[in-house]
């Protein structure tokens, strides 16, 4: 195994342990989440399946943990661990804070492992993505202050003159989510396990989806966007197309992501100019998310051969369109004569997916496939044909699963808005659930196909660290190799 | 103020803060500057035993 600090020339020493740490935990938060995904996913299949230990593992109280999971726990450690490494690549620093580096990934850990304990046991504030109860919000505050004190303190002592763009979108993101967990999360506690809300009404559901929808643009989007400005450049070894536009881009994405929440509210009781905005600044958007997904696939102008023997610049490129389809597709889903037909159907958990299969994890898993031979200290992966076939995997994964609920969600919004001639409903609520069935077989399988590659992924990672262990106890029983 | 003035100014400050970013960002004296800053993920790249260097 390769020391946790690496000699870098004539650079500083950088610390590669909690970077380390981090990717490991990637991979197995990554199989835990996704895992929980397809037991729910299969639950809808097999109603069943609910009763395996009744009431903790029932729909209600296991969909919570698949999204805390998969978003905080997998997108989080990729998140947390590839930020460490570019911001110490890019500024030239070693990372700043001392027992505030462990502390962020140990408390991040700890948050996780409270999550799994308190979800299931029925522990929530029920708002979505923020379900956790206030004790372990506090936690998530103190870990997150730690992650920016270290973030931030690196930069300030970097040796570079200028601030890398990877580093804008990171620091965007880690201030942002501060400032949405703080007010989103803001609850009068009654016990040690239940509190509150501090809003009420509509004003409470307009915080809740302020707070929900910036996850998704400053969590799932900026925070990827600057994994995509370091890993696709390195590993296609060509700087970003245009680092202009990467500027525009950033100013202009984080400017506006922040007004869009309100379309998750249209035709609520929300005041219609608010509804409007949303959907206004909804429709803008599309301009700063394709800014960044041309920016990062032009990048290979000139190198697209690099795309057959690559894999793992495989995995980053498509993940760079899917991150175009479903910032296209949102931005329509936005309207609202469209938003009538796909809200609360199945199509918006198809549009979560293609941005979070897609986009968020393909990107991850690019990322780690990159990092995980620097930080074990070897040439490349133990098998890159395990890489391909992982990246046939997740596509063929992803596209099975958002196929099957674009075919649900949009027969369900037919079915649910189709009129008799005397005005009564055509169809029952519960005959558009079994009009979905096979859909929902269809989504299960495409979510076997994604989690069995992040399975594959995992024993890829520990052959690979495994080879290095043998490699470093080889040297040092004999003489050193040249 | 009413709050349709209040919107148009801020439409319109917004739309010059836009302006000023691209001219910041589009300006040809800070177009080196920027191919430099492009190129800072490579700055430290000796230590990789991964990267194979080919000229961009």
């Amino acid at each position: 195994m390769s020391s946790n600090l690496v000699k870098a020339g004539d650079h500083p020493i950088y610390d590669y342990r909690v970077v380390r740490q981090f990717s490991i935990m990637t991979i197995v938060w990554g199989i835990v989440g996704m895992g929980v995904g397809v037991l729910i996913a299969a639950q809808l299949c097999w109603p069943e399946l609910n009763n395996l230990f009744q009431p903790f593992t029932h729909f209600g109280r296991l969909r919570p943990l698949h999204t805390n999971a998969v978003i905080f726990a997998f997108g989080g450690c990729a998140l947390m661990g590839t930020s460490f490494y570019v911001v110490q690549r890019t500024c030239q620093a070693k990372l700043w804070g001392g027992w505030l580096v462990p502390f962020t990934f140990w408390g991040w850990q700890l948050v996780i492992v409270l999550a799994a304990i308190t979800l299931p046991l029925g522990l929530t504030s029920s708002k979505e993505y923020a379900e956790l109860e206030w004790p372990i919000d506090i936690l998530i505050t103190l870990v997150w202050v730690a992650y920016a004190l270290v973030f931030f303190g690196t930069i300030v002592k970097r040796k570079t003159s200028h601030i890398y763009v990877a580093n804008w979108f990171y620091g965007g993101f880690i201030l942002t989510i501060a400032v949405l967990h703080i007010v989103n999360s803001a609850a009068i506690p009654v016990n040690l396990f239940k509190s509150y809300s501090a809003y009420a009404g509509a004003a409470d559901a307009m915080v809740q989806w302020w707070y929900g929808h910036n996850a998704v643009g400053f969590f799932l989007t900026a925070g990827f966007l600057g994994m995509m400005y370091y890993f696709v450049p390195k590993q296609a070894d060509r700087p970003v197309y245009s680092y202009q536009l990467s500027i525009v881009h950033f100013w202009a994405l984080i400017s506006i992501y922040i007004w869009a929440g309100a379309h998750h509210l249209h035709y609520s009781a929300l005041p219609d100019w608010a509804q409007s905005l949303g959907m206004v600044m909804s429709l803008i958007l599309l301009a700063p998310s394709w800014g960044g997904m041309i920016n990062g696939i032009m990048t290979l102008s000139g190198a697209w051969h690099k795309l057959r023997t690559d894999p793992t610049l495989r995995f980053l490129v498509v993940s760079l369109s899917f991150y175009g389809m479903s910032t296209f597709e949102g931005p329509m889903m936005s309207i609202k004569t469209v938003n009538a037909l796909s809200h609360n159907t199945d199509w918006t958990i198809g549009h979560v997916h293609s941005g979070a299969l897609g986009w968020v994890a393909m990107i991850s898993i690019g990322a780690i496939y990159h990092l995980l031979p620097i930080l074990f200290g070897r040439k490349e992966m133990y098998s890159i044909k395990w890489i391909n076939v992982h990246f046939w995997l997740a596509t063929i994964g992803t596209v099975l699963y958002i196929a099957a609920l674009w075919v649900n969600g949009i027969m369900q919004g037919l079915m649910w808005r189709a009129f008799n001639d005397d005005g009564t409903l055509t169809y029952s609520f519960v005959e558009t659930v079994q009009a979905s069935h096979h859909g929902y077989v269809v989504r299960f399988v495409g979510g076997v196909f994604f989690l069995s590659g992040m399975i594959l992924m995992a024993y890829n990672a520990y052959r690979t660290a495994q080879v290095a262990r043998e490699e470093n106890a080889d040297t040092s029983s004999t003489a050193p190799a040249i | 103020m009413d709050k349709g003035t209040w919107g148009a100014i801020s439409t319109v400050l917004v739309a010059i803060a836009f302006v000023g970013v691209c001219w910041w960002a589009f300006a040809p004296s800070r177009r080196k500057r920027f191919e430099d800053d492009a190129n800072l993920p490579f700055a430290d790249e000796q230590d990789d035993a991964t990267t194979t260097k080919s000229k961009r």
